[in-house]
């Protein structure tokens, strides 16, 4: 009678709410680590924190990322260090937003806002080059002619860096484990991570350090 | 009763107009009952999975389907280079001109209760309400849902091309098998009916629904009929013919632009028909209580809505079951339905022979269950011996 019951679980359906978001009607609220396009983030004085490692284009699986650094200009340099990202372009025709380029990054220079709804028209749209991926000067993405933007999305660029906190636990235990963005300094963990108090800095730090090494 | 009224004192001109009216408007309504019938399959499939389904064109969605047809008229229509040009352009009117036919003896209407006889009057002249009338209505049926095999047989073979011809011989093997049971399931009928004449089916039935052949006799030919039927129409959970995600597509695969919508309207509407054949056999047709005035309004309404009723079905049904397994399906047509309603139509045909020539009943009976044992055992021996057959084969394999 397995058969029969089925029937009844169909039927019970018919009277359910529908689960269909109909998009381009009605959009969904986007999750905090939402994979959208890369920006290349500045430290809080303006200067890139790209340092052309070339790291995010060797991890990257669909080959879309293409770096070239170079030295530093010593009267003007781009970049705390000694290189910078002399070139940088993500192909989005081949992008597929795993995001490894932004967990391969050592500094924290490219990381993804929540930006997707971009539709180019031609090749050169589709390869971002460095000028247009780099944050403006306030410290927000540059927004692109074909690109569609909704309120706030713009704020949320570095989502999925804070998630990866230093020791690896998503609920964040630590001191802040990055460094700070211009326009917004060190930003606070994200997704009801808890802040660590100020005050007793070095001691549980230790402490924590130790717990969380006994226990992995 | 002898075939439809408006015949009986020679054809004139307002006979030939009404008979050109009826024609036209079956084929209208079944062209949009079956584009509303795509539309009503999709919408409710995506009810009974959370979904919302087509609701762009039109109010509803309802213009779904015809822009689906739209399309299909301006896609390019590919000839494969092997395919036997003549025939792979005939397969598809094969399957869409006997899906038309079939619905050409339903009656749709017309009250048959207390003395009426089920006719209207249009013009000043009485005639049923059906395109034709014909004293082998129900052999006319059977016959087109067989030829309607011809159409996929052919599909599969003028191709030129192996995958539609494996799934041809499948669709034919399977729509074969349950001819079989598809039409004892209808002899049961007319052998309580005592006419294959669907009018006189029809009229067998009128006075209430105890009258109703699925009460009379015994559900069973019913069941039969209504799994025999979807299995012939290729439908969830038997159509592992054109299974669309582990099949290319079965005998269509290589037929694409309007050829391929006719092999789609070829199965919808057969669906609708079925429906319909399944109203006129086995629920009374277009019985049912005349509310307020309009007698010949309200039969071809419930008509409607059995018929809808049984569309609903068979989207339940396909929104429910799993498909089936190619030996599950032959299993279940064989040695399941095969015998079960052989032996109910030896059944009812002796209950109504008894009571024709007032056999004496106990021996009537008494055989009856004799030979119910015999053929029983028989049976089971030999399922038991094909089985082992079955096994070794695997085992060999």
């Amino acid at each position: 009678m397995g058969y029969l019951a089925g029937f009844k679980v169909t039927f019970k359906k018919l009277f359910e709410e529908r689960v269909t978001t109909e998009y381009p009607k009605e959009k969904r609220p986007k999750p905090p680590r939402f994979h959208g396009r890369h920006v290349l983030n500045r430290y809080e004085d303006g200067m890139e924190k790209c340092i052309g490692c070339e790291l995010c284009a060797g991890v990257c699986p669909a080959r879309c990322i293409y770096v070239r650094g170079a030295d530093n200009p010593e009267t003007d340099p781009v970049s705390p260090g000694e290189r910078y990202g002399y070139v940088y372009e993500i192909n989005y025709l081949r992008c597929i937003h795993c995001d490894l380029c932004v967990e391969a990054c050592p500094t924290e220079a490219i990381t993804e806002s929540k930006l997707f709804e971009f539709s180019f028209s031609n090749r050169t749209d589709a390869i971002y080059t460095k000028d247009e991926l780099v944050v403006g000067d306030d410290g927000l993405p540059q927004r692109q002619p074909w690109e569609l933007w909704h309120e706030g999305d713009d704020l949320a660029t570095s989502g999925w860096m804070r998630a990866t906190a230093p020791s690896g636990n998503p609920d964040y235990q630590n001191r802040a484990g990055w460094s700070g963005e211009l326009g917004y300094g060190i930003r606070a963990p994200e997704m009801g991570q808890h802040d660590r108090p100020e005050q007793d800095e070095a001691g549980s730090n230790t402490e924590e350090d130790g717990h969380s090494g006994a226990s992995h | 009763m002898t075939g439809d009224p408006l015949y009986l004192d020679g054809v004139d001109l307002t006979d030939l107009g009404i008979m050109l009216i009826k024609v036209l408007v079956a084929f209208t309504f079944l062209l949009v009952a079956t584009m509303f019938m795509v539309w009503f399959e999709r919408k409710l499939i995506s009810d009974m999975q959370n979904r919302i389904g087509p609701n762009v064109a039109g109010p509803w969605g309802l213009l779904q389907t015809f822009a689906d047809g739209v399309k299909f008229f301006f896609k390019e229509d590919l000839r494969p280079e092997n395919a036997d040009p003549l025939i792979f352009r005939l397969a598809p009117y094969i399957s869409a001109v006997t899906a038309f036919l079939s619905f050409a003896v339903v009656p749709i209407g017309g009250s048959f209760g207390g003395g009426d006889s089920g006719t209207v009057t249009i013009f000043g002249r009485e005639t049923f309400l059906q395109v034709a009338d014909p004293p082998i209505g129900i052999l006319l049926l059977l016959a087109m849902s067989s030829i309607a095999v011809y159409g996929v047989m052919l599909a599969g073979w003028a191709s030129g091309s192996k995958y539609p011809l494996i799934g041809s011989v499948r669709a034919s093997a399977q729509a074969i098998s349950y001819e079989a049971a598809l039409g004892m399931a209808t002899v049961v009928v007319v052998v309580l009916a005592g006419t294959l004449s669907t009018h006189g089916i029809v009229a067998a039935q009128s006075g209430g629904v105890t009258r109703w052949f699925l009460i009379s006799s015994g559900i069973v030919p019913f069941v039969v009929f209504l799994i025999a039927a979807t299995a012939e129409l290729n439908r969830p959970p038997f159509d592992l013919v054109e299974a669309e995600q582990e099949l290319v597509g079965g005998f269509h695969t290589e037929y694409s632009s309007i050829r391929f919508a006719l092999f789609f309207l070829a199965e919808f509407m057969n669906v609708i028909t079925m429906s319909a054949i399944m109203v006129t056999l086995f629920f009374g047709g277009p019985a049912g209580p005349i509310l307020f005035g309009m007698t010949w309004f309200w039969p071809t309404v419930w008509f409607l809505l059995k018929v809808l009723a049984f569309l609903f079905v068979f989207v339940w049904f396909r929104a429910t079951l799993p498909r089936l397994r190619y030996d599950q399906l032959m299993h279940l047509g064989w040695k399941l339905l095969i015998p079960l309603i052989l032996f109910w139509l030896m059944f009812i045909s002796l209950k109504e022979l008894r009571a024709a020539y007032d056999w004496n009943w106990v021996v009537t009976y008494g055989s009856a269950i004799v030979a119910l044992a015999v053929g029983t055992a028989l049976l089971l021996a030999a399922l038991r011996a094909g089985d082992r057959v079955y096994r070794e084969e695997l085992e060999d394999a």
